[in-house]
Order: C-alpha cells, then sequence, then structure tokens
C-alpha cells in the first residue's frame, strides 16, 4: 500500500470523505461526488440484467486469480524458513548464547526478529537509519504493496509537500485578500506517456477537487478512489500546520492511489494534473448559481420542445442530470424513479440484475466488517501503546530507586538489590521502545482496513454511477413510449378525417422527429449504460482481487511484524530471568 | 490448597514432625478460606496450620480457625510489645466492596496472610512470643474473647493508624528539620536511616503504581484482541477464499492470546505488583517503629530529667533536715527505677533496630529478586507464547497467498 508518514493515529479524513461525499448526494447541491448525482441515482431501480457477460463474470469471480500480485519475495529474510523451529525461551537458557545477536550467529536459527530492523536493537550494529521508507525496512508498507500494474516494471511515485501561503491575485466578491494553501506535487515515474522521468508542479486543493469531478465524469462505472474531504473550516483553521500537515497526508494518499488505478492512471486528466505547470487547464465545476442561470436559458426550450425537439445534445444525455441546466430531465427522471419504485406503469424495462443486487448487498456487508475491524484495529493499536507507555513508566521508576538504593546504600544487600533492579528497569525500558515500534509498524499494516473504507466508497460510486445510467436509460424508454401513443392517436384521428387533417399531419411530423431523436437517444443511453456495466463488472473484479491480496499481505506484515518484535521482547526478559537466575524457587523444590 | 502454598520460608529443614531428635522448628501454613456469616456480617475464615516441635506447643500439628481481625489482633499485641522490632505488614483491611469477596481478593489476601505469619514464625526473638502462640493454638471462642478484650490504643482501625504514621512522620521531620528542640538521639547514621526510610516509601509507591497500571494494561491488551479477534472472523466470513479462512485462522489466534494475556495479568498482579505492595506495607510499619523510638527516647529524657529534679530536691531536704527526707528517697527510688527502665528500654530499641535494619534490607533484596526474577520469566514465556502463536500463521498465509 502507499503508506505514507502518518504512523500516529489513522487517517481520519478517509473515513469522512465518503460521508461527505452521501451527504453532498442527498442534498445534490455540489455535484463533486465521484461519479454519484442527485438522489435519483440512489434510488433502488429494478430491472432485470440479461447480460450474461456479467453473470459469468459473477461466477468466476470467487475463483478469481490475482494475477496483479507477484509474489512477495520481500517477506521472509532470505536464509530462513517460515517453518522454523521456534526459538524457545528454553534454547536461549541452554545455549547460552547471548540471544538475538546478529546474522553471526550460528547456532541459533533465524528468527524474525532479524528481519525486523530497529534502531533500538542492541545488537544491530548497522547505523539507524531514519528514513521511514528505507529499502532496509523490510516491512515497510512500500514493499509489502501489490504492485499496482501488470508489469512490475512500470513505476510511478507522487509525493505531496512543501506547502506554502499564496495570495489570491484576482478581484474576488468576497473583500480582502484571500489566501490558499498550494502543495508541490512531485511525480517520479518511467512511465512513457508521461515523457520526463521527474516533474513539479504547484497545485491548491481547489484543482484536486476538479480533477476529481473531471474524473467522476469522465470514468463511470468505475471505482475510483474518493477524493479528500473539503472540510468546511474557518480560515483560521485552515491555515493551522496540523490542518495542512493533515490535508497533505491525505492529497499524497489520494494522487498514490489515483496512480495505482490501472486505467485512471493513463487518464488524460491526471497527466494534465500532474505535469501541466501554472493554472490547471480542466473546465472547473461550475457552481450552482451559473448552472441555475444556464439552466433557465435552456428551460423555456426544453419546456416547450421549439426549436427542433433535440434542445439537448445527443451526447449530453449520457452525462447524469445535474441541477440548473438538467431541470426538466431531472424532473422526468424523479417522475420515472417514482414510478419504478411504486410499480406504477411498468415500463417495459429490463429489471435490475438479481446478481448485481446481491452483490450490492455483499458490498454493503462487507463495508460493515470493515469498519468494525477498523475499530477494532484501532483499539488494539491503543491497547499496544498503553501497555508500551506504562512498561516505559515503570522502568523509570525502577531506574530512580536503582539511583537512590545506589546513593544510600549502607549495606552490600541494598547493592545487590540495586543491581537487580537496574536489570530490570533496563529490559522494562527496552521492552517499552519495542511496544512503540511494534505499534507504529502495526498502525501502518491495519491501516489497509481504512484505505479500503475509502475504496468501498469508490464501489458504491460505480454502482450509482450504473444505477444512474439505467435510470435515464428507462426514462427514455417511458418516454418513446409514451410519444408513440401520442403518436398513433394522432394517427388514429387523423385518419378518421376524409383528404387528411394538415394540422394533424404536421403535428405528427414533428412527433416522428422527436421519436427519432429519442430513439437515437435511448440507444446512446444503452450503450452508454452497457458500458458503465462492463466497466463496474471488471472494476470489481478488479478491486475484488486487489482488496483480497492487499488483505492478504495485511495480516502477513501483521503477524510477521507480531512475532519479530515477540522475540525480541522475550529476548530482553529471558536476559533479565538469567540474571536474576539466582532467584528461581522452582528450580529449589526438586 | 494447602499443599501447594509453600509458605516462603521455611525455618530450619523441612524435617517431618516425626524425628525426635530435630532442631526446633515451626511452620504455619494459612489456607482454605471460607466466607461465613450472612449479609453485611459476612466474612472470610482461614484455615491455620502448624507444625511444630517447640516445647509449649501442641505439636505435632494444630489446625485453628482465624479470621482477618484476629491477625490484626496479633499485629497489635506484637507492635505493643516488641518495640524496635519491625512487625511485618498486614493486607489492607477493606477493599472496595464489590470486590471484598471476589476470588482475586482473598487468594490475594490469604497469601499476604501466609506470608505474615510465617515472617513472625522466622523471626528470633518474635517467634517466641506468647501472643503468637495463643494465635496459633487458642481455640475459637478464646481467641475471639481476647480479641474483643483488647482496649489499649492499638485496637485502632487502620485508618486511625495510618493518621497516626502521618502525625508520626511530620513530628518526625519536624525533628530532622530542627524544630522542636532536639528530643530524638540521633547519630549520622539514624538520621540517613530516617531520610532513606521516608524516601524509599514515595520511590516504592511510584514503582507499585505503574506495576498495577500495567496489570490494567495486560487486562486491555488483551480484551482488544478478543474484540479484534472476533471483528476480523466476521470479515473472513464476507470474503471469499483464501482470504477468508485466512481471516477467521488470525481471528482465532487473536482469541487465544487473549487468554494468555489475561492469565499473564493474574501473575504479574500476584506476583509482581503484590510483592511491591508488600515492600510499601512494610516501610510503613518501619515508620512506626521509628515513631516508637522517637516515644521511648523522649520518655526516657522526661524520667531522667524528673529523675534528676527529685535528686537535687532529696539533697535540698537533706540538707534542711526535713522530715519529708523519707518520703522523697522514696519517691527518688521509684523514679529512678522507672528512669533506669525507660533508658534501658530505649537501648533496646536501638539494639533491636540495628539487627532490624540488616535483616531487612536483606530479606528485601532476596524477596524482590525472587519477585523480579518471576516477572520477567513471565514475561518472556507471554512473549514466546505470542512469537510462537502468530509464526504458526505464516506457513498457511503463505500457501494462501501464492494461490
Amino acid at each position: 500500500m502507499m503508506g505514507s508518514e502518518n504512523a500516529d493515529g489513522f487517517e481520519e479524513t478517509n473515513l469522512n470523505a465518503p460521508r461527505e461525499e452521501m451527504e453532498n448526494l442527498v442534498l445534490g447541491v455540489n455535484g463533486d461526488a465521484a461519479g454519484g448525482d442527485g438522489p435519483l441515482t440512489r434510488s433502488e431501480v429494478n430491472g432485470d440484467s440479461s447480460n450474461s457477460g456479467y453473470r459469468s463474470a459473477m461466477s468466476t469471480l470467487s475463483n478469481v486469480r490475482d494475477p496483479l500480485s507477484p509474489l512477495p519475495t520481500v517477506l521472509t529474510p532470505a536464509d530462513s524458513d517460515p517453518l522454523l523451529a521456534p526459538s524457545s525461551f528454553s534454547d536461549f537458557r541452554s545455549l547460552g548464547s547471548k540471544p538475538n545477536s546478529s546474522d553471526n550467529s550460528y547456532i541459533e536459527p533465524p528468527s524474525y526478529a532479524d528481519v525486523i530492523f530497529s534502531p533500538f536493537d542492541e545488537n544491530s550494529d548497522s547505523e539507524i537509519n531514519g528514513a521511514e521508507d528505507s529499502s532496509r525496512h523490510s516491512l515497510s508498507s512500500d514493499s509489502l504493496s501489490r504492485s499496482p500494474s501488470s508489469s512490475s516494471s512500470d513505476y510511478i511515485k507522487i509525493t505531496v509537500s512543501n506547502p506554502q501561503k499564496e495570495q489570491e491575485t484576482s478581484n474576488s466578491i468576497v473583500p480582502g485578500g484571500n489566501t490558499y494553501i498550494t502543495y508541490q506535487i512531485t511525480t517520479r515515474t518511467n512511465l512513457p506517456d508521461f515523457g520526463l522521468s521527474e516533474f513539479s508542479v504547484r497545485r491548491r486543493f481547489r484543482d484536486v477537487v476538479t480533477l476529481a469531478d473531471r474524473l467522476a465524469e469522465s470514468y463511470r462505472g468505475f471505482c475510483i478512489p474518493p477524493r479528500p474531504d473539503k472540510s468546511v473550516v474557518e480560515s483560521q483553521v485552515m491555515q493551522k500546520q496540523e490542518f495542512v500537515e493533515q490535508r497533505r497526508v491525505a492529497l499524497e494518499k489520494y494522487l498514490r492511489r489515483l496512480s495505482a488505478h490501472p486505467v485512471i492512471r493513463n487518464s488524460e486528466e491526471l497527466k494534465v494534473f500532474l505535469q501541466v505547470q501554472g493554472k490547471l487547464p480542466l473546465p472547473t465545476s461550475t457552481d450552482v448559481a451559473s448552472r441555475m442561470l444556464d439552466g433557465a436559458v435552456k428551460l423555456p426550450k426544453q419546456l416547450f420542445g421549439e426549436g427542433g425537439a433535440s434542445a439537448v445534445p445527443v451526447h449530453e444525455v449520457v452525462q447524469p442530470a445535474r441541477g440548473g441546466r438538467d431541470l426538466l430531465r431531472l424532473f422526468k427522471e424523479l417522475r420515472q424513479s417514482v414510478s419504478n419504485d411504486w410499480g406504477g406503469s411498468k415500463p417495459p424495462v429490463v429489471e435490475e440484475d438479481k446478481e448485481f443486487l446481491e452483490k450490492k448487498e455483499k458490498m454493503h456487508d462487507l463495508e460493515q466488517q470493515i469498519i468494525n475491524a477498523s475499530q477494532q484495529a484501532e483499539s488494539l493499536v491503543k491497547a499496544q501503546q498503553d501497555m508500551g507507555e506504562t512498561m516505559g513508566e515503570l522502568g523509570l521508576a525502577f531506574i530512580k530507586l536503582t539511583k537512590f538504593e545506589n546513593e544510600e546504600a549502607v549495606f552490600n544487600s541494598q547493592r545487590t538489590r540495586a543491581t537487580d533492579m537496574k536489570s530490570l528497569a533496563t529490559a522494562a525500558v527496552k521492552a517499552s521502545r519495542f511496544y512503540r515500534e511494534l505499534n507504529s509498524q502495526t498502525v501502518k499494516h491495519l491501516d489497509t482496513l481504512h484505505e479500503y473504507l475509502g475504496m468501498m466508497m469508490a464501489v458504491q460510486g460505480a454502482f450509482a454511477d450504473r444505477s444512474s445510467a439505467l435510470l435515464t436509460v428507462q426514462t427514455l424508454l417511458s418516454e418513446l413510449s409514451s410519444l408513440q401513443a401520442r403518436a398513433e392517436k394522432l394517427e388514429a384521428a387523423s385518419s378518421k378525417v376524409f383528404g387528411g387533417d394538415k394540422s394533424r399531419i404536421r403535428k405528427i411530423e414533428e412527433l416522428k422527429e422527436t421519436i427519432k431523436v429519442t430513439e437515437d437517444a435511448k440507444n446512446v443511453a444503452i450503450r452508454e449504460y452497457e458500458r458503465i456495466k462492463d466497466n463496474n463488472r471488471s472494476e470489481v473484479e478488479r478491486l475484488d482481487g486487489e482488496r483480497r491480496a492487499d488483505f492478504m499481505n495485511m495480516m502477513k506484515g501483521f503477524v510477521v511484524n507480531q512475532v519479530g518484535y515477540a522475540e525480541k521482547i522475550s529476548n530482553v526478559w529471558a536476559k533479565v530471568a538469567e540474571e536474576t537466575s539466582q532467584y528461581d524457587r522452582e528450580k529449589q523444590i526438586s | 490448597m494447602e499443599s501447594t502454598e509453600q509458605p516462603r520460608s521455611i525455618s530450619g529443614s523441612m524435617q517431618s514432625p516425626r524425628s525426635p531428635s530435630s532442631q526446633p522448628y515451626l511452620s504455619v501454613s494459612v489456607s482454605d478460606p471460607v466466607k461465613l456469616g450472612n449479609g453485611v456480617q459476612s466474612y472470610i475464615s482461614y484455615r491455620v496450620i502448624t507444625k511444630t516441635n517447640f516445647p509449649d506447643y501442641q505439636g505435632p500439628e494444630k489446625i485453628v480457625i482465624r479470621r482477618y481481625s484476629d491477625f490484626v489482633w496479633l499485629r497489635d499485641r506484637l507492635f505493643e510489645k516488641y518495640k524496635g522490632i519491625f512487625i511485618p505488614p498486614l493486607p489492607e483491611k477493606s477493599a472496595v466492596e464489590k470486590f471484598r469477596f471476589s476470588a482475586e481478593f482473598i487468594e490475594m489476601r490469604r497469601a499476604a496472610l501466609d506470608i505474615f505469619v510465617n515472617r513472625i514464625a522466622l523471626h528470633p526473638e518474635l517467634k517466641q512470643s506468647e501472643d503468637l502462640r495463643t494465635f496459633l493454638q487458642a481455640d475459637e471462642e478464646t481467641m475471639e474473647r481476647f480479641r474483643f478484650q483488647e482496649t489499649g490504643i492499638f485496637t485502632k482501625k487502620p485508618a486511625d493508624l495510618m493518621q497516626m504514621f502521618r502525625d508520626v512522620q511530620s513530628k518526625v521531620s519536624d525533628a530532622v528539620l530542627g524544630k522542636e528542640k532536639p528530643v530524638e538521639e540521633t547519630t549520622p547514621e539514624y538520621e540517613k536511616l530516617k531520610h532513606y526510610i521516608f524516601e524509599l516509601e514515595n520511590h516504592l509507591a511510584e514503582a507499585q503504581k505503574h506495576a498495577y497500571r500495567l496489570v490494567k494494561r495486560h487486562r486491555e491488551l488483551g480484551q482488544s484482541l478478543l474484540d479484534f479477534g472476533k471483528a476480523v472472523k466476521l470479515l473472513g466470513a464476507c470474503e471469499g477464499e483464501p482470504t477468508g479462512k485466512a481471516f477467521s485462522d488470525l481471528g482465532s489466534k487473536s482469541e487465544l492470546l487473549s487468554i494468555k494475556l489475561q492469565k499473564e495479568a493474574q501473575q504479574v498482579l500476584m506476583n509482581f505488583e503484590e510483592p511491591l505492595k508488600d515492600y510499601v506495607r512494610y516501610v510503613q510499619s518501619i515508620k512506626a517503629t521509628i515513631a516508637e523510638r522517637g516515644t521511648a527516647f523522649r520518655q526516657h529524657c522526661e524520667l531522667a530529667e524528673t529523675t534528676k529534679l527529685k535528686e537535687i530536691n532529696l539533697d535540698k531536704l537533706m540538707l534542711t533536715r526535713s522530715d519529708k527526707v523519707g518520703e522523697a528517697e522514696i519517691e527518688y527510688r521509684e523514679i529512678k527505677a522507672e528512669s533506669e527502665e525507660a533508658t534501658e528500654r530505649f537501648g533496646r530499641i536501638v539494639k533491636r533496630m540495628e539487627e532490624e535494619i540488616v535483616r531487612f534490607q536483606e530479606q528485601k533484596t532476596e524477596e524482590m529478586g525472587v519477585a523480579f526474577h518471576q516477572f520477567a520469566k513471565g514475561q518472556a514465556r507471554l512473549a514466546n507464547s505470542i512469537a510462537d502463536a502468530w509464526r504458526s500463521l505464516l506457513p498457511k498465509l503463505e500457501a494462501s497467498s501464492s494461490v
């Protein structure tokens, strides 16, 4: 996974982003949801899908082999076998050798303690390497992640850094100069599309929103990673270092996820975002006001069907209805969804795919469990943290005692006790450090759960795209059928008039025009719907595979981590037990 | 139960009572806690078994039933009679009502009482005490009578006792700071000792506090592992294979480790935190002895002064050939005897304390050494089983992911 530098605590924005998006969806205000729009898309649209392709895909889903995950080679230490005999406590006692020695030991079976590089390891004779993602850190999240592309030589790495305050230059309606933060976005890549291998741009958060919106439009049906929260906060808070740092981390995660997506990484939008200097040349999301104005102009035409009934260009049909501009369409689709729900007039549309509905249900269940697991993971992390802290405090208290006894010693027994205490204290302090390291690694691994919560939102978005596309199709179908009904009625009436009814005939002609246009629109909509269904299917399949691989890696990483640090901690205490072995009362009763 | 409770240190060897030419020994055990009585008046009684060949004891074995207040009686009597000796401390009287009868609490108390009695039975002077014999041998009615008859100041509740200690502390530190006139005969060594004892209590209390917290942390970690295991199993149920099985295995291991952690928590509580608490109590008992020494010295001073005054008065009377001389002479002799007694008492306390402090330091080094050793072993064992448990998952995880 694309681990970030955030070692303390979890990234909260991943959880918040989906919630905020859902709220926006309900309000239907800003069209900034990834792939979702207005209340219409959330409605349960029923229909049968006779898409055999999807069905067959579903059945193979459970057997899917993830072609993307390379066999992890970094995991096991080169000279060890996971099935090694466990180095038990008694082995240490009997060997009498220093436990946890470096690779120079011949006697010891290689242990996982050696795999895990710890700067506080007393026996590690390498210098302390502070970089988080140093390659020596074999359990860094980088090395455990699947390589996101099919060929492992493809490489793209994005870093977000260097936040800076800048002043708004243009005259804005809001008085007083607006300041905002820009971030430096550095990309290193060997993908040919980009031309260069390393480049940087400066972007502000608004640009990211734009990017997300454009991607949502272009990649309907895809599971697009959700962008970070907009965070409605005061400008004062905006400039606080903590907030800026949180945002920087969130942006980095987001961009890395985008670049990990096999299709989106090649998108024009992302390329432009990452490479083009200066102002971001993507059309911005228009605000509601201007859209309303836009819509107001077009509305009369729509309402009265004037000007060659194609008031709305056909290609626009395939875009989901947004506010303002598409008021009329919005109304129609709302009516349609209502009629679908209440089963009033049953339009001759395909019923929603039962397997799709099952899949949706399953996804929902999965999301619930991921939420639950990630909450418990947080508790676990906290408990580990606390253990480390208290152990450290205990160690310090004993160090003070040791010092005290030594200073005040009158008898030898006191000095002996001081020595014993020191042994305990040193071990406690070491163990405490190990717990804390264990924890920061645990956070990185279990963070995978958090990441996938974000991806569940992406899946929901993809499903919503599909529903809204289906709604469009159904709206058009029902529109078509009512138009045709009108045409038939007119023809019937007109044929009763001898010699033809000039005005009626003219109306029929116009109607036939409209029908033709609507027919075309319907065909486009159906093609779009099929396309989105395909995207859905391949994306969900891809995501399922990725998720499973990522979860497996997470588990492995988590477990190896636990093993390694447990061994280290055990060694530390074994040493004390040995140093105090003269006090072993169990031995003496024999 | 009793057979597993070895008294920490046994006087002499573990010789069977049947060998007639064996050295004198006295071995005691406190066991089999039983809840008696109803409702508010319910209490725990313990079986106290004495094995001995002491001449004035009913040997070779005698079993009596005792309750906590009987132990308190014994402690108070010893404190009264053997001034200067660091009387072994008792576990605290009342716990939070809820836990008063919890299995853990009862067991901890039983163990502490066992240690208490054995320390007395091992002490060269204390083991010859009549009160100890009463405690170990008297039948229950007699014991109860003794307990109720106690009227001295030492029937105070521990809360009062604590207040006494605090008073002592302030008095002693006043003396150290020189606020009062120097009533305490001090030597540099004794001053050092007092300072040491008071400081030691602070340090120990802090260590004990963290030890207690550590017990809690073990429990919390255990709980979170349990919850995590459950959640991960549910997650596995949603996922297809092989991830589902992997999650299920992970969850099971997590639940297993949770149990180990709860067990270790209990061990740490009994074998590490409790000895530290005992250490603190011991130091508090020493503080009480320090107070006693102060009191004894004051008495010695006052009586010496009074004797001097009486002597002067007597000489005066003798010079004036008063007929009160006879009376005065008798008074003078009485006071002088008392003063000599007080001086002797004080001297005994000083001597005893000198021996006691050596004993105390050695005993504590031994006891803490044992506690540290057990703690370290426990932690090492725990870490090992954690490592083993997680390690056993790895082959399965490897196999699953290469499918």
